[in-house]
């Protein structure tokens, strides 16, 4: 079972993350944490000096995170993306497509079931933060 | 009709397989009943009183015969051998085994058919209208653009776990037969002055316990925008909507709590970002869609002529056929509606009946209308004759489409774990004490819709009369609505007073429609009427 997984291949970030009150507060942090309702594009001025931000996901259904991700790897965030918390494996590929790659979950995930999880789509219909082709793009390459 | 290719295949295909592992995992005790609850409910597996229910996605509500023989087959082998038509065009089974669940979905992926996202918080089934590419009153066949939000919507990885569940309904004509004003996203395609195609937005209708009728958020919306316009109206919801109250978490409540011009200024701003995102399909993708659903092969030069000297024939052609754009062509609507029957069931051998007769006479379509009824949309008129006779003798045609009898009910406390009172009996009851045709046919067209809770399944708000069941101190008690409409006049109706027992309330409805008879000018239905005389009369008649 695993408790922490990284889709990265840079070194992890050491610096623990601090909250997005005391990041804007402040000047040379270099990691964040959001709560699922904080604004993810109020990072977006200072987004060069990150290299990692965690995303909370306080339950399971609360989807608010998702969407968080989008928004900053649509704005050029190329650092580390984490969600913490209430992740469940068969979340985790839409996570992936949302520009998340490194995640703690709260209870730890069965890598077999996740690998077949992750693999389990050859194709998706819709573009995302994954970089991935939609098949309408596929259709009329 | 739309044909899977390769891509939608395998994706299909994949799901089956990601359900059975899901299954498995769950019977293993590999991850708990919470755990798998959202992972069931987004393939439509709900637990209900006695049983799994299994809801199977009806893309905006159209079917050939292949797929609807397959629900047959299946209600035969793994249910009780029939099906519910629901008012979403989607069809339950009510007593699914856990185990079966993957091979029935597996059967389901053999004939392009699914269950994904006919539950959970997440975009469902894309419902549209029933007499799409038939009638004579649309700009524009509205499927494709259905079948594109299907596509789009299908696992899509920001909008998995909204707030809430999330029902977007297309149409392109004036006259509305899918009630988009009472639904998250309503999309109606017309023209603007420039003879262009574009949608009519509305956001923020629904029923429930909080109705509300959607305003428009946007007038005209290019249909080259469509999709990444649909983005950002989601992500505005996925970030802002409420979480901290399930029956405030719906699109309507945040539309309604900052105002419609807020929510659309505020999905304006997002989409300026989201469309620079290269969201939207190329139109190539628009037409390679659009050109399965071509209009069929209809032949030229045919008769509209009718012999009517059958006078039962008669009465159902008057009552269940409707005006085709195709001369020589007409559209049948199949009644699901028998007296004493359970509003939207089926037998598997109605099911294989209806698939024959589509795949005979129609050109191999079917439609399920969020009515609760079916439709064989291109049918020639010479045909009719043949039709009805094997209709009626299979307990299929009943001319009562749109009368008081054509009641939606949900399943209610029959079948439903959140029902506080039973809708069937309801419903058999009222259809009983209406049973005359002609008396039916006297009070012309009346909607009659029942829910057995406040979460409005049955449509009660919008019925031109309404029936709301609720648990009174341990008893089953119904509550009256009048006004309410799902149409192109779409409103909320009002309840009366004081609720009534299961005769009482039909004693109510019989004291309201004579009080109609006898204040109705000609040609007025009982809507119009009570829209012009309001609530009193009808109160004095039914409380004295």
């Amino acid at each position: 079972m695993v408790e922490f997984l990284r889709f990265r291949d840079d070194v992890p970030h050491e610096e623990p993350a601090v909250t997005l009150d005391a990041f804007l507060g402040q000047t040379n942090a270099t990691a964040v944490r959001l709560e699922s309702d904080e604004d993810a594009r109020k990072l977006l001025p200072q987004l060069g000096q990150l290299a990692l931000i965690e995303i909370a996901f306080p339950k399971f259904r609360d989807g608010r995170g998702y969407s968080a991700a989008r928004i900053l790897r649509e704005a050029g965030y190329e650092g580390e993306l984490r969600a913490a918390g209430d992740v469940l494996v068969d979340q985790i590929p839409l996570m992936r497509r949302c520009g998340f790659d490194s995640f703690v979950p709260e209870a730890a995930i069965d890598p077999a079931a996740l690998e077949r999880a992750l693999g389990r789509y050859d194709d998706v219909y819709q573009k995302a933060a994954d970089g991935r082709s939609p098949v309408w793009a596929l259709r009329h390459g | 009709m739309y044909k899977y290719d390769q891509y939608d295949q395998a994706i299909v295909d994949a799901r089956v397989e990601e359900f059975r592992d899901q299954v498995q995992r769950r019977l293993a005790g590999e991850i708990s009943e919470d755990q798998f609850k959202p992972l069931r409910l987004m393939n439509g597996l709900y637990l209900q009183l006695h049983a799994y229910m299994l809801r199977v996605a009806i893309p905006y509500g159209t079917l050939d015969s292949r797929q609807m023989r397959m629900l047959a087959h299946i209600a035969r082998k793994y249910d009780k051998d029939y099906g519910h038509f629901t008012t979403r065009q989607n069809l339950q089974y009510n007593w699914i085994k856990l185990e079966d669940a993957a091979d029935i979905l597996a059967d389901l992926a053999s004939v392009e058919m699914h269950a994904i996202q006919t539950s959970g918080n997440c975009i469902r089934n894309i419902s549209s209208d029933q007499f799409a590419g038939a009638a004579a009153d649309e700009v524009t066949d509205p499927r494709p653009w259905a079948e594109l939000l299907r596509q789009w919507s299908t696992f899509h990885p920001e909008f998995s776990y909204l707030p809430r569940k999330f029902k977007i309904a297309v149409i392109a004509a004036e006259e509305d037969r899918a009630a988009v004003k009472l639904h998250d996203i309503g999309l109606q395609i017309h023209r603007n002055d420039a003879g262009e195609l574009g949608f009519r937005v509305f956001v923020g209708g629904g029923m429930g316990r909080t109705p509300m009728v959607a305003p428009v958020i946007r007038e005209f919306l290019p249909t080259a925008d469509f999709v990444s316009y649909m983005e950002a109206c989601l992500r505005v919801y996925n970030r802002y909507g409420r979480r901290d109250n399930i029956y405030k978490a719906r699109i309507k409540i945040l539309v309604h709590e900052i105002g419609a011009e807020e929510y659309a200024r505020q999905v304006e701003e997002e989409w300026a970002h989201v469309k620079t995102l290269g969201l939207d399909p190329p139109a190539g993708e628009f037409e390679r869609i659009a050109a399965h659903f071509a209009p069929p092969a209809f032949e030229g030069g045919l008769s509209d002529d009718l012999d009517r000297t059958d006078p039962d024939f008669a009465l159902w052609l008057d009552q269940n056929v409707k005006a085709h754009k195709q001369p020589g062509y007409a559209i049948v609507n199949i009644s699901l509606k028998p007296v004493s029957g359970i509003p939207g069931d089926a037998s598997s051998a109605q099911i294989d009946l209806m698939a024959d007769l589509a795949e005979r006479y129609s050109f191999d379509e079917l439609r399920v209308t969020h009515a609760q009824n079916i439709v064989l949309p291109h049918v020639k008129k010479a045909d009719l004759y043949t039709i009805w006779q094997q209709l009626e003798a299979n307990g299929l045609a009943t001319p009562n489409l749109d009368l008081i009898s054509d009641i939606i009910a949900c399943p209610g406390l029959d079948y439903c774990s959140l029902a506080n009172a039973r809708s069937i009996p309801v419903a058999q009851k009222i259809a009983d004490r209406f049973a005359g045709l002609d008396r039916q046919r006297d009070l012309g067209e009346l909607k009659l819709k029942i829910s057995g809770c406040i979460n409005a399944c049955g449509h009660h708000h919008a019925g031109h009369i309404g029936i709301l069941g609720v648990d009174r101190k341990g008893t089953e008690n119904y509550q009256l609505l009048l006004g309410g409409s799902g149409a192109e006049d779409a409103s909320l109706g009002r309840i009366t007073g004081p609720g009534f027992d299961e005769d009482g309330v039909v004693d109510a409805i019989e004291r309201t429609v004579e009080k109609y008879r006898e204040l109705r000018t000609e040609g007025e239905r009982f809507l119009d009427t009570y829209r012009r005389v309001g609530m009193d009369p009808f109160k004095e008649a039914i409380y004295g």
